[in-house]
């Protein structure tokens, strides 16, 4: 049973590096240091999210937003500072951390072979639930997400990358997670399929008071979506507050209201989005 | 309590029902793995006939055939067990759902306990369909066999084989590119000194002494013992025992590996998709 505290997730000078892979035959070098460098993908991290809040990470790639999901998903143990999900520790107590959250990541990650039925089958018996209240919950989500019936035997293969990222959205939303940790999970579809999953974030914060912590670097989604932004910067928390008030920390040039982007370009020197990857 | 011990069982229950559904939609695969091992194995089996021509009238080529029949298909029906529990780890790897699958509340032991049912239900079924190919074809009379007993030194080994096979599942959890291929030389190292295809004394000593170690030795000694000699189950006792301790030490001490390879995966971050 979850136990009610006053914040949904809790991160208190969260650190975590990572040790870059070493080089062939590095152990023959005469260097006084033959360890490959650290590098830090999460730096002093301190936030709260609150019940039923829709928390946005908006930061570029490689600014750390998946090391913090998997931090609090008990996916990676982090080197200083705690979280804490509901008052549990994840690295203390992963078990009832993992009982209230789940998880949907930029990449659908799915058995290909095997059908949406399976794979959501699978994923919510790992979660206790019964076969046949499951069977009829994923016919259910699914037609709520717009997949076809007759989609839902087929193997996944077979699906657009669009399709799998509503299945992988179904997948979490299956175990009726108090905490949903969404990794980008619009990257790649369409307007209109990104328009669809924005509405269900939104109806499953209504409805069940889900918590949302979702990390993009789309500006328009989190501006619309979340009630406060945490904009990340090479593993640190540059800036925090509602997209209001982000937006009123920079003044406005020529009468203009700043945008999402502005405040980030203010904040960190750089675009949030490269014009490569813009390109791409 | 009762709820949890509902939910270990029903998501131990969802690694089998996944496990029997990749077999499903692999089915092509599982044949063409069929024809490849029965071919293997009769292959194998030949040797002993083709002892007894090239070595004349001393050699007793049906006996050979049988100590062969029973090398490949015990050597197989345990190999089969190692690889669907190291794929624990390597097949979620290649999909790329092992993070969904290590950040679900299920028990590593619970997760264990439903790959290696499965693993035992299909190396059985995949076993005896070669066993019925192999005694068809070479004619093999099992009348004088104990399969009773020869079944059981076999459910024991697999115990064993569970527990090798758990600590070996930590190679692809530790090296993501090449932990899967680095579980071939535990199985190499264990086809070679177990006595699968000739007897351990032919070895030289410091490879007896290693099959001392590997539980393959004494299952296939015990089920050589009950099918060639018709041994009954007290004279098995010798095999049961040391694969059954085998068993017991290798199981928990593969468990307590696992979740120490799982933490040091959390740690440095080993976990991402690979493939």
């Amino acid at each position: 049973m979850a136990h009610r505290q006053e914040h949904a997730i809790e991160l208190q000078g969260v650190t975590k590096r990572f040790r870059k892979p070493s080089q062939a035959f590095s152990w023959l070098r005469r260097d006084d240091d033959k360890r490959p460098p650290m590098v830090v993908a999460v730096h002093r991290a301190t936030f709260c999210v609150g019940h039923g809040e829709i928390f946005g990470v908006l930061g570029p790639n490689g600014s750390g937003k998946s090391t913090l999901v998997r931090l609090i998903a008990t996916l990676l143990i982090p080197d200083q500072g705690c979280i804490l999900v509901h008052g549990y520790d994840v690295v203390r107590q992963p078990r009832q951390v993992q009982r209230l959250i789940n998880r949907v990541s930029v990449e659908a990650s799915f058995f290909k072979k095997l059908s949406p039925l399976e794979n959501l089958l699978f994923g919510a018996r790992l979660y206790g639930m019964d076969g046949r209240r499951t069977r009829r919950r994923i016919y259910e989500i699914l037609a709520r997400l717009g997949i076809e019936a007759r989609a839902i035997r087929q193997p996944m293969q077979d699906m657009s990358r669009g399709m799998q990222q509503k299945v992988a959205i179904a997948r979490a939303l299956l175990s009726e997670p108090a905490i949903l940790l969404l990794d980008e999970p619009t990257t790649g579809l369409d307007p209109r399929s990104k328009r669809e999953v924005q509405a269900l974030i939104r109806e499953l914060r209504r409805e069940a008071g889900t918590t949302v912590l979702l990390t993009t670097h789309d500006m328009m989604e989190a501006d619309v979506l979340c009630d406060r932004i945490a904009i990340m910067d090479r593993g640190r928390i540059v800036a925090l507050d509602t997209p209001a008030g982000l937006r009123a920390t920079i003044r406005s040039s020529g009468g203009k209201q700043p945008t999402l982007e502005d405040v980030f370009l203010e904040l960190t020197g750089k675009p949030l989005v490269e014009e490569s990857e813009r390109a791409a | 309590m009762w709820s949890s011990a509902t939910h270990q069982l029903r998501a131990s229950y969802a690694f089998m029902e996944r496990n029997a559904n990749l077999v499903k939609r692999y089915w092509t695969w599982e044949l063409v793995w069929l024809a490849y091992s029965i071919a293997n194995s009769l292959a194998v089996s030949y040797i002993g006939l083709g002892m007894e021509k090239l070595g004349g009238q001393g050699v007793d080529g049906r006996y050979l055939v049988l100590y062969l029949v029973v090398g490949t298909l015990v050597w197989r029906y345990l190999s089969l067990i190692f690889y669907w529990i190291t794929d624990l780890i390597s097949l979620e790897r290649w999909e790329g759902t092992i993070e969904y699958t290590l950040m679900a509340p299920v028990h590593r032991l619970t997760h264990m306990a439903g790959q290696t049912l499965f693993a035992v239900l299909y190396s059985m079924l995949f076993t005896a369909l070669i066993l019925a190919v192999t005694v068809a074809l070479f004619q093999i009379d099992l009348s004088g066999a104990n399969l009773w007993g020869g079944a059981l030194v076999l459910l024991v080994g697999s115990l064993s084989f569970i527990g090798v096979g758990i600590v070996g599942s930590v190679l692809p959890l530790l090296f993501p590119e090449r932990g899967a291929q680095m579980t071939h030389v535990i199985i190499a190292m264990l086809l070679l000194v177990s006595g699968v295809y000739y007897p351990v004394e032919v070895l030289p000593t410091a490879l007896q002494r290693l099959a001392l170690f590997s539980p393959a030795t004494y299952v296939l000694q015990g089920v050589r013992e009950a099918l060639l000699r018709g041994a009954p189950i007290a004279d098995l006792w010798n095999s049961i025992w040391p694969a059954t301790l085998i068993g017991l030490i290798s199981i928990p001490l593969g468990l307590q590996v696992f979740s120490l390879a799982e933490r040091y995966a959390k740690h440095a971050g080993k976990l991402h998709r690979n493939g």
